[in-house]
């Protein structure tokens, strides 16, 4: 909170004049906002990573590589996968000790959710439509 | 101050009660931030599990494969991934205390996610020219609402870094425009990674089937 | 003419004058009645010049001691008009037998019942928790505030526009008559084409963003802010469960906001979400509304756990039996609720293997509610209890909450379930667990810290009595609907044919008298506690003998909390202090660093209405006009830098001198 120790050096709450003479004090100790910055070889190698987990699958689909469509699936899945952590890492700055932890903390809690949301409510639904009537005659005619 | 809250002090008589200096305690806007992100990443979740289930409810309409251009796609994937990179310039130019420098690579980062959302809107204009409309099934729904959800995203994002760069412009780097431009970065990075599930999950694998 | 309909509409969209409910009796004679009362409300405040205080030291405060007590407010005075449906519920089902048809038509009844959950869900039980966690979390983990003041302010005025909103339908337009999840196909366009659906999203997104906001910012709060030495496990319970109370917000929030934009773009865009043909699957609603909609069960119990943990402790003089399985029992109960939401809707047909696993953790997750249950007997067990009426209101929901809870283990079972579901023992269920919980719950916080927040207790006796008409009225009203729902009698109806029922349902209704006297001896009791406010005083701060730091500064505590921020040592801290000596301050005093008032919140949450009710409407001009104030009103909110000031020494040690003095006369 070096705003407020800055207001600290000038002993008073001053007014309007004050105010912005504040702000230029503030940036030279200006560390407190807590967030890692990266480096600029973090940034590259995130970059370079990002671009080519990127274009790999693209070619794959585009150029048509496999003639097994679940190969490809499946490579595709693991690249997203993977290139998420390497946003996370190198972007977001995500470590374990960024906000005394918190932060991982909630970012796994929230996986654990968006997990249980997605593969709960396709479990669900499958299950649904497998024993369920279709809801219009236009699907009952396409049925198997 | 944070890291006397998790040691132990010393209870050897006599205690101490009170801190006789004041207590500033860490400032909580980048972890408030990233819970907000947190429960955003949540909305996706469930867009994605609404495509999820209804993403093959082509009520007799026009499917994936017939629908996405995915040269289009790859270059509004690459306009994405261009601007994360200049906006991590712009955070290392900030860490290095230079306005000017920042500003041109925040300019760019937005000229980046601009283009990105008018080439989306490009793409959703040829869909309903097309008769490929949201109302069209309930797969096209889906489709529009989770891609349009993100480019709203970045549509936000994009206001938002222009009021930045002004407030830049008026008071300079300060301790509090820091920790705005901290917070977007974190917002703009997030949606790069929103969108790598976009583009895996409806583009790529929509394809596929 | 042509051109002035098409011009009337381009400027009101669906908003006529027949949009005024003029002939509806009841309605004219409520309206008639709440702008008599509103209106000597605004003359007494004109009266009494107290505007610009209201406005200032109230509207615009981001103290969050202020706003929790203006939260505590809003939804006690929501709590009369749910209760207001409730009595005419009962009165209808009472009265509608055979030949008689009652008098609510079933149009009117829907919306009755629609608007009775939302209000109580959402207006009541929401703003009462929110009120609490507001007020005493800070003073708890020893905070001058929260970690994003303005944006408490902010939420308070988001739920409070959400709230006028759905009172707005009662007199412009309608409610929903859907049920209080709106479930589609129904609340889709083509059932529903008029506003009452429209009326429930905007009210519910309004206030659902002021929702998620408090939610992230006690989130923060708790993490950044607490005392030096108050490690996790040194947290107050109330505190504790506060804590996992904003994470299922910050969770669940989102679902509920993404699944009412979907409706809504059913609703305006044409899309096919939940619609019945073109693809789209109505059930999908009804598994994403309870993705929300069953830890929102939880964000209303726990909060209240952590207030009948700090009672019991206090109340029985004994540090809270087993604190840590509280703990843990409370965090396996935050994650646990994210698997159990199917048990909602076993009968939507997904077969045996998908409904076993979601019968069996909805068994699993009342094994932590039970243990939380046996540390409370056990903090009782031979402890020195003082039946005050924070306690009478916890032992009730002990007794009460007990039996509702068993009967949802017997809901859990999927075959029974198939028989129970949507009958009127779900109905009694559910008011079992939330007023037996939740509401008795309130209630004990409310007396615990009212005299905290005022300075004076309430008064017992009128207190005595409305706990006891609460007690008695609960069971009255709700075991007939046991009994009924077990004859098969399903929920939701306004008219029977059997007159054989008629008894059980006039039973209920005179149950619900009882709860009317209970409400009527609460305000009795507010009104006679401040009337007799000196004779009810208290000086000392610490009335109840409590454990934690918000009774160590003085009731009501000042506007910076604590004088010099405390020392944590033990899990209570306050006890602790007090057993080993703690001499209060009486020099020393350094200024004092707090944030500024502010009326941006208030300012952006009207705006927020405005949209609100012109997209209800279908009044294009003003939505898109509105939002881009919201917009721009946000943005230039954020060229505010100035936002906190210092309270200079001299005033702080002024007020703690006052105090000196005050203590010095008591003792």
């Amino acid at each position: 909170m070096s705003a407020s120790d800055s207001v600290h050096a000038h002993g008073a709450h001053d007014g309007h004049d004050g105010h912005d003479d504040r702000h230029v004090h503030s940036h030279d100790h200006g560390h407190g906002s807590g967030a890692a910055h990266g480096s600029l070889k973090g940034y590259l190698i995130g970059f370079a990573l990002s671009v080519l987990l990127t274009a790999i699958p693209f070619w794959l689909v585009m150029g048509k590589v496999f003639d097994d469509h679940t190969v490809t699936i499946v490579i595709v899945l693991a690249l997203a996968a993977v290139q998420i952590v390497v946003h996370m890492i190198y972007f977001l700055h995500l470590n374990t000790s960024s906000e005394g932890g918190w932060n991982i903390l909630a970012l796994i809690f929230t996986m654990v959710l968006l997990v249980i949301t997605l593969a709960g409510s396709l479990w669900v639904m499958y299950h649904m439509n497998a024993n369920m009537m279709p809801m219009s005659p236009h699907d009952m005619r396409e049925m198997p | 101050m944070s890291s006397l809250a998790s040691e132990p002090i010393n209870t050897a008589n006599p205690p101490s009660f009170y801190l006789t200096q004041e207590h500033h305690p860490e400032n909580g806007t980048m972890l408030g931030f990233w819970l907000y992100l947190m429960s955003d990443c949540l909305i996706f979740a469930v867009l994605f599990a609404m495509y999820g289930v209804l993403g093959r409810n082509y009520a007799a309409g026009p499917g994936p494969a017939q629908l996405f251009d995915l040269k289009v796609v790859a270059i509004n994937t690459s306009m994405l991934l261009f601007s994360s990179i200049t906006y991590g310039f712009a955070m290392l130019e900030m860490a290095r205390n230079r306005q000017t420098a920042t500003l041109i690579w925040l300019a760019i980062t937005g000229a980046f996610g601009a283009a990105f959302v008018g080439l989306e809107l490009n793409e959703f204009a040829h869909l309903i020219h097309d008769g490929a409309g949201p109302q069209r099934s309930a797969f096209l729904s889906s489709f529009f609402t989770l891609v349009g959800t993100h480019g709203l995203h970045v549509s936000f994002g994009i206001v938002w870094l222009i009021t930045l760069m002004t407030q830049v412009l008026k008071h300079g780097l300060t301790e509090a425009n820091r920790r705005r431009l901290s917070c977007l970065s974190l917002f703009w990075h997030f949606l790069d990674v929103v969108w790598i599930g976009v583009f895996t999950f409806v583009y790529l694998l929509g394809v596929l089937r | 003419m042509q051109d002035r309909t098409h011009f009337m509409q381009l400027l009101l969209g669906r908003l006529s004058w027949d949009a005024i409910p003029l002939h509806v009796p009841i309605l004219v004679g409520t309206f008639i009645g709440t702008a008599t009362l509103g209106l000597a409300l605004l003359g007494f405040i004109t009266y009494k010049r107290a505007w610009g205080y209201l406005w200032s030291q109230w509207f615009c405060s981001i103290d969050h001691k202020k706003i929790g007590v203006m939260y505590i407010v809003l939804g006690l005075i929501m709590l009369l008009r749910g209760f207001a449906d409730a009595i005419m519920m009962r009165a209808q089902q009472a009265l509608s037998f055979g030949s008689s048809v009652g008098y609510l038509p079933p149009e009117h009844y829907d919306q009755v019942f629609t608007a009775h959950g939302v209000i109580m869900i959402f207006f009541v039980a929401m703003p009462l928790v929110t009120g609490l966690m507001n007020y005493v979390v800070p003073l708890q983990i020893g905070a001058r505030d929260v970690a994003f003041p303005f944006l408490n302010n902010f939420s308070f005025w988001m739920t409070t526009a959400g709230a006028v909103l759905v009172m707005m339908s009662l007199f412009i337009g309608e409610f929903a008559r859907t049920g209080w999840l709106a479930y589609p196909p129904l609340s889709g366009i083509a059932y529903s084409p008029d506003v009452g659906v429209d009326y429930y999203i905007w009210s519910l997104q309004i206030a659902g963003i002021g929702t998620l906001l408090s939610g992230v910012n006690i989130l923060a709060t708790i993490i950044k802010m607490r005392a030096p030495g108050m490690s996790l496990m040194r947290m107050p319970i109330f505190t504790w469960t506060a804590l996992c109370t904003n994470v299922l917000i910050v969770a669940a929030f989102p679902v509920l906001t993404a699944v009412l934009v979907l409706l809504s773009l059913d609703r305006y865009v044409g899309t096919d979400f939940f619609t019945n043909d073109f693809g789209g699957n109505a059930m999908m609603y009804v598994n994403l509304i309870w993705i929300w909609g069953h830890p929102e069960v939880y964000i209303l119990i726990l909060p209240v756990f952590g207030v009948f943990s700090e009672v019991v402790a206090t109340f029985s003089g004994k540090r809270l039996f087993g604190y840590a399985s509280m703990v843990y029992a409370t965090v396996v109960i935050t994650i646990l609720s994210y698997l159990v939401w199917l048990h909602h809707f076993f009968t939507m047909g997904s077969g045996a293997s998908v409904n076993s696993f979601f019968g069996i953790t909805t068994m699993i997750i009342s094994i932590p509610t039970g243990a939380k249950m046996f540390n409370w007997l056990f903090t009782m067990y031979r402890g020195r209890i003082r039946f005050d009426l924070p306690m009478l209101w916890t032992m009730g929901f002990m007794i009460t909450f007990v039996i509702g809870g068993m009967t949802g283990v017997l809901l859990a079972v999927p075959p029974a379930d198939f028989e129970l579901h949507n009958s009127l023992f779900l109905v009694a269920h559910f008011h079992n667990v939330i007023i037996g919980g939740v509401v008795f719950g309130a209630f004990a916080g409310i007396t615990f810290w009212f005299p905290k927040a005022t300075g004076f207790q309430l008064d017992p006796f009128w207190g005595k009595v409305s706990f006891w008409f609460w007690l008695s009225g609960f069971w009255f009203a709700f075991t007939p609907l046991y009994v009924l729902g077990l004859m098969g009698v399903t929920r939701r109806l306004s008219h029977f044919d059997d007159p054989s029922l008629q008894i059980w349902f006039q039973i209920a209704a005179f149950g619900a008298v009882l709860i009317l006297f209970g409400i009527l001896a609460f305000l009795v009791q507010l009104f006679v506690s401040i009337k007799n406010r000196v004779a009810l005083a208290d000086v000392s701060g610490d009335c109840w003998h409590g454990r934690t730091l918000e009774w160590s500064t003085s009731s009501p505590p000042p506007e910076y909390n604590f004088a010099f921020t405390p020392l944590v040592h033990d899990q209570d801290a306050w006890w602790d202090m007090k057993s080993r000596g703690y001499v209060r301050p009486l020099s020393g005093f350094i200024p004092i660093h707090m944030p500024k008032s502010t009326p941006a919140g208030i300012v952006l949450a009207g705006i927020s209405l405005v949209c609100g009710f012109a997209l209800i409407w279908h009044i294009w001009w003003l939505g898109a006009a509105a939002f881009f104030a919201v917009i721009a009103t946000a943005i230039a909110h954020t060229f505010n830098y100035d936002r906190d000031f210092h309270i200079p020494a001299e005033e702080v040690a002024r007020v703690e001198q006052a105090r000196t003095r005050l203590l010095a006369t008591t003792v």
